[in-house]
């Protein structure tokens, strides 16, 4: 209306002006450090304080593994010096024993082969443009660990009879860690149904079994598995240590798994239920193709820390002298002909980054996912 | 609980007839319960005859009857007296003492750290919000096992023989044999003191109580810390004074390779209560940083316009509303650290599962026996602790109307 009320006047703008630019204090890294870092005398003094002892850290860590790191060496001499850092050549040396234990070196090709179709079967699982879920998924859970566990054992197809005694290393903290998963999730889902059932006997056997595991350590659990089950077991059926071990931890991840899954079972409105039942879907058929879905997708995220404090357990093992990772880690360490004052440092920083690769990828990736499943139900 | 009934359908209500007793729910629910009860009978039943045979074939005894028999075996720590012919049952007792140690002065330890770091990570400033995440990320993904094997090995490679011990007011030594710190000597007239200390805290109490009333009603405040340390402190100082000082001091002394006398904390309990209570603040953290956050941001501002300045503003109005929501959450963390406090079996530190699941399962063979007494203890433990912070979590919970 303005405008057209008064069109000639030449001192009003026509044009916006341009905009100036904000001022100096107010944008750019020195105003955020100002905000962020500097914002008063306290907050100054613990920047520097904070700063300082990153520093110290950081350059000790790096001081130690990689400036005054030993790189090359046959035994002990090469890492005795006063000022000797990490002592890689004990890790070459030993890298066989820390990856597959006591297998045989002719057939290491076994385990390469598993680590091999296990990565080839898990990254298609977990790109999410990637095809064939269910094949993948039915490949993944089911056929590969019998796969896995026929290649590793051997006594089929000609392959020579490698002990499950004398696996170790990595291999052993890997299988144990799968096999944790891959049992877990099923029976715990199984638990989970069973403790919201309204049938009591089943709700109480569930309740009993979920509440046992949980109130009583994971090693008396394993003591429990290796001195006292053989004695339950008929006189000639005799299990192996490592699948006794595994009986164990799946066992012991299953009772923390259900709670997992009963918490998203409990967050799933009545609504759900009823309009199932409403279609004239039975118990397992509302269950699996209404309930489930919705419920494991909230709950995501607690399955994968359960999965990585799966994990982060299979170290518990040694104790039954199972020799995982740590276990030939520690085994390593009583050679003498690499007994220096650093090797045991130089191990610990390798398993260290090891551990911290798996489950803080497994953390990362489950926050991906959570991310990307959260399909705006959450307000 | 409330979605239970509407997932069970009861059409035997009314037209009944119509519908197959195949099809009929009810009937279907009590034969399946049926198969499941058989099934863990049975299961149970083959478990209890195997059992007997195994254990009579391999002349193992059965019962309790272990628990009287000597022990030949020397433990490095006891909160209580332990000799060379003290029972198993002893045993047992020592084991559990040693783990309520180590889980109080973990819990404790990991509590301090964990608020400390979990509020470092709400921090305005950058260097010091980083830091807590970097300390969060790194423990919660170092498996617990590794951590203390780590801090053992750091303990013991870092710490000088005993002849170059660091010491403190030539009282309190620590080498690589450990922490040694004087031992107190009651003599006589001691119990008055104990007495004394007693009713010094009972006192505290009351005016605690008083003082609460008194502010309830005036609005007036009084200096109620002051008064309890005053109290605790000078009450006994004044009864020991009356009987002329009973208590005396062991200081542990330098003799030829080893201290003599005194208190040894032993450094496999400082490495394994380190270690797990480093890995829980990581936790705890984490659960103390969502429930501040969980409260509103309005609580904090309308907190600000009062004139509460940022301290007593976190002190009285943000933690008390976030300790709702951390509760739960941090009695799990509790309840991880005392089991996970039976890892001390790899290094070597007495507790339950160490020298009673351990040791005396290797020396009676009684696996049964041991095992269930162990998870027993465990589980009593757990049961304890989880109804303590449930009544506690009642007291703290938000009453609506």
């Amino acid at each position: 209306m303005i405008d057209t009320a008064i069109p000639n006047q030449v001192f009003v703008r026509s044009q916006l002006v341009e905009t100036l630019p904000a001022p100096k204090s107010e944008v750019g890294p020195l105003a955020w450090a100002r905000a962020n870092l500097f914002s008063g005398p306290i907050n100054s003094l613990l920047t520097i304080i904070g700063f300082g002892l990153l520093a110290y850290i950081l350059f000790a860590l790096l001081d130690f593994l990689v400036l005054r790191a030993v790189w090359t060496g046959e035994n002990r001499e090469a890492c005795l010096g006063p000022e000797v850092g990490a002592c890689w050549p004990f890790i070459k040396a030993k890298f066989g024993q820390l990856v597959y234990g006591f297998y045989p070196v002719d057939e290491r090709w076994r385990p390469n082969l598993v680590f091999l179709l296990g990565a080839i079967l898990i990254v298609p699982l977990m790109v999410r443009t990637a095809p064939f879920k269910l094949a993948n998924a039915v490949l993944f859970f089911v056929v590969y660990p019998v796969v896995a566990f026929f290649l590793l054992q051997g006594d089929v197809l000609g392959l020579p009879l490698v002990s499950t005694r004398i696996w170790g290393g990595i291999l052993v903290t890997l299988v144990v860690a799968v096999v944790g998963i891959v049992a877990s999730l099923p029976l715990g889902i199984v638990l989970a149904l069973g403790r919201r059932s309204q049938l009591p006997i089943i709700r109480f056997a569930s309740i009993a079994f979920i509440e046992f595991w949980r109130g009583v350590p994971l090693i008396t659990v394993l003591f429990f598995a290796t001195y006292m089950l053989p004695l339950f077991l008929p006189r000639g059926l005799e299990f192996n240590g490592l699948l006794r071990a595994l009986v164990g931890v799946s066992l012991f991840a299953a009772a923390y798994m259900a709670e997992v899954v009963r918490g998203g079972l409990q967050a799933i409105p009545r609504g759900q239920y009823e309009g199932a039942m409403a279609v004239g879907l039975g118990y397992w058929r509302m269950m699996f193709l209404i309930i489930l879905p919705q419920a494991l997708k909230l709950v995501i995220p607690g399955i994968v820390n359960t999965f990585i404090g799966l994990f982060k357990d299979t170290t518990l093992v040694l104790i039954v002298s199972i020799l995982d990772l740590l276990g030939q880690l520690r085994a390593a360490f009583a050679d003498p002909n690499w007994a220096t004052p650093v090797t045991e440092f130089t191990g610990y920083a390798f398993a260290g980054f090891f551990y911290f690769f798996f489950c803080y990828g497994m953390s990362r990736y489950s926050r991906y996912v959570e991310r990307r499943l959260n399909t705006g139900h959450k307000r | 609980m409330s979605v239970q009934e509407g997932i069970s359908p009861s059409p035997s209500t009314g037209d009944s007839g119509r519908v197959s007793l195949v099809n009929n729910p009810r009937v279907r629910g009590f034969i399946f319960q049926l198969i499941t009860a058989i099934i863990i009978a049975v299961v149970l039943y083959i478990f209890v005859t195997n059992a007997q045979t195994n254990l009579r074939s391999q002349g193992i005894a059965t019962g309790f009857g272990f628990l009287d028999q000597p022990a030949s075996f020397d433990v490095n720590q006891s909160l209580i007296e332990f000799t060379q012919n003290a029972t198993y049952g002893r045993v047992l007792l020592v084991g559990i003492l040693n783990t309520l140690l180590v889980a109080a002065v973990g819990i404790i330890l990991a509590t301090i750290i964990g608020f400390m770091v979990g509020i470092a990570r709400l921090s305005p400033n950058w260097m010091v919000r980083t830091l807590g995440t970097i300390y969060v990320e790194v423990t919660r993904n170092l498996p617990p096992l590794f951590q203390i094997f780590f801090w053992y090995v750091v303990l013991i490679k870092f710490s000088p023989s005993p002849r170059d011990s660091f010491s403190l007011f030539n009282a309190f030594f620590y080498s690589n044999r450990g922490l040694y710190m004087p031992s107190v000597v009651l003599g006589n007239g001691a119990i008055f003191i104990e007495l004394s200390i007693v009713i010094a805290v009972v006192l505290a109490l009351v005016v605690r109580y008083w003082a609460r009333k008194r502010q309830e009603q005036t609005g007036e405040q009084f200096p109620v810390l002051w008064t309890a340390i005053g109290l605790i402190i000078g009450l006994p100082l004044i009864v020991s004074a009356i009987f002329g000082f009973p208590i005396t001091f062991d200081v542990p002394e330098l003799g030829g390779f080893n201290f003599r006398g005194g208190t040894r904390v032993i450094p496999e309990f400082v490495a394994l209560t380190w270690a797990l209570s480093i890995y829980t603040a990581g936790f705890i953290a984490e659960i103390v940083r969502a429930g501040i956050m969980a409260v509103s941001h309005g609580q904090t501002e309308a907190a600000g316009s009062l004139g509460l300045r940022p301290g007593p503003t976190l002190r009285l109005v943000v933690i008390p509303q976030a300790m709702r929501v951390i509760i739960p959450p941090l009695t799990s963390q509790y309840l991880n650290l005392t089991k996970n406090s039976s890892l001390a079996v790899a290094v070597g530190y007495p507790e339950i599962t160490a020298i009673f699941a351990g040791t005396t399962l290797n020396q009676t063979g009684q696996a049964i026996e041991v095992i269930a007494i162990t998870m027993c203890v465990y589980l009593t433990i757990s049961i304890v602790t989880s109804i303590f912070m449930n009544w506690y979590n009642r007291r703290v919970a938000l009453v609506e109307r």
